[in-house]
């Protein structure tokens, strides 16, 4: 049983009862129960629902590009025609302008990066999954920590380790006497904010996705069950209407947020590359 | 997992093993994705640019060939146009040298028509004359016989007088032809 359906399972009992109010879903719904548990070198695995979406998430958009490249031809099929719409948005939009001239060797990662992120961001609103491998902080940590090494191995590669440092730490055109101020600030962001703030910005937004979506699903069924009392006749429409409206508002997360992860990732990689800001 | 254990869960400290599982399913997608899928994708890019580059100069060689066909013919159609007004000059310098060969022949004919009926006249004239002569002669001595009533015999005689009297003639009309 999911977590979801267990706390709408909840939410049933206490409509059953007649006695308590709504309740409301609450962290446990990225907690679902074990599927299976192992330990390996003494690390715990636990597999979830919530992993098993993620491989099936990454598996399907998987199968999907290697089909709708397999066998290409020079006037696209519609899947490889969207596939390589797909890429060229990647690849021209986010890595030739963002990244600039030197942008080539980038582009695969950035791809790799916006369709891995995509695949698992639909899983939100894709009926029967319905919750995003990325509303659990490990997995959007795992692609901002990629980020992090990657964008600070290239910049000590074309600046050396002393210049890059003293590129953060003392922003040209700053007066000496704010480098008081500056520096810790930069060092600050260059070093800790930037892979926080990149993996918490996917997080969150899949996570309040989530929870917005659970909420007003289950305040629906909460109030058809109490019809007849105190206007439950008028905002259980209002809830689902709610509910419906917030899932559009879902897909467009959905995609803007991989599209912002790969865009904040060229971004960074543009820094590493280029001399001076 | 129990629902209320998870309450005590912090959603920013994530498990090491779903790190460990988020990092393995990524690296596999990452991995056929640059080894198999994006290159595929360049390659194709790449070949389409080639298909529509070929296609170009292919719509390049063929309107430089149409050019090429225009000048030529422009030029074969110049050339034909100057042969053609050479022809005309060449026809027209000719027919004038024909009508002046017609034209002197004809006055050569002409010259030779007057010159033949000349001497056919002057012919005509001395068969006249001579005719004349032998006729005027005995013309005349028949005459000269009547009148004189006498036959004249000797034929010697007669032949001497005649001519004699010839003469006279002959004299008289060749100072009339000098005369013309």
């Amino acid at each position: 049983m999911t977590s979801s359906a267990s706390a709408l399972a909840s939410v049933l009992a206490v409509e059953s009862d007649s006695g308590g109010g709504f309740v409301a879903p609450s962290i446990a719904e990225f907690y679902p129960p074990s599927i299976a548990e192992f330990s390996i070198f003494g690390i715990d695995f636990v597999i979830t629902r919530i992993t098993i979406i993620s491989f099936i998430a990454t598996a399907a958009i998987l199968l999907f590009m290697v089909l709708a490249t397999r066998r290409p031809t020079i006037v696209p099929r519609k899947s490889q025609w969207l596939m390589e719409g797909g890429y060229s948005l990647v690849r021209d939009n986010i890595g030739r302008d963002v990244i600039g001239p030197r942008y080539k060797p980038f582009v695969p990662f950035l791809g790799a990066l916006f369709f891995f992120i995509l695949a698992n961001n639909a899983m939100s609103i894709i009926p029967f999954f319905q919750i995003s491998p990325m509303s659990k902080f490990a997995l959007p940590l795992v692609l901002a920590i990629m980020v992090y090494v990657l964008y600070n191995v290239v910049s000590i590669k074309n600046k050396g380790l002393g210049g890059y440092l003293k590129e953060v730490a003392v922003p040209p055109g700053v007066p000496p006497v704010f480098l008081i101020l500056v520096t810790p600030i930069e060092l600050l962001q260059m070093f800790i904010i930037r892979p926080f703030t990149l993996a918490v910005r996917l997080f969150a937004n899949l996570f309040a996705g989530h929870m917005l979506l659970v909420v007003f699903s289950l305040g629906t069924v909460y109030l058809l069950g109490k019809v007849g009392e105190n206007f439950s006749f008028v905002f259980a429409p209002l809830s689902f209407l709610m509910a419906l409206f917030m899932t559009f508002f879902e897909v467009l997360v959905i995609v803007l947020q991989a599209y912002v992860f790969t865009v904040l990732t060229a971004t960074y990689l543009n820094g590493a590359v280029e001399k001076g800001h | 997992m129990d629902l209320f254990a998870a309450e005590s869960q912090n959603p920013l400290i994530p498990p090491v093993g779903e790190i460990v599982v988020g990092t393995i399913t990524f690296a596999i997608l990452a991995f056929v994705v640059i080894k198999f899928v994006f290159p595929i994708i360049e390659k194709t890019f790449q070949e389409r640019r080639n298909a529509i580059e070929g296609g170009i100069e292919r719509a390049e060689a063929a309107q430089a060939e149409a050019k090429a066909a225009l000048e030529q013919y422009r030029a074969q159609l110049a050339e034909a146009r100057t042969e053609a007004a050479q022809i005309r000059d060449a026809a027209r310098a000719e027919g004038q040298q024909i009508l002046e060969e017609l034209r002197t022949q004809a006055q050569e004919e002409s010259a030779r028509i007057v010159a033949r009926g000349e001497e056919q006249l002057a012919a005509s004239r001395q068969q006249v004359v001579n005719e004349l002569r032998g006729q005027i002669g005995s013309m005349a001595v028949t005459l000269a016989g009547r009148v004189v009533g006498e036959s004249l015999e000797d034929d010697a005689r007669r032949r001497g007088t005649v001519d004699r009297f010839l003469d006279e003639l002959d004299a008289m009309s060749s100072s009339t032809q000098g005369d013309r």
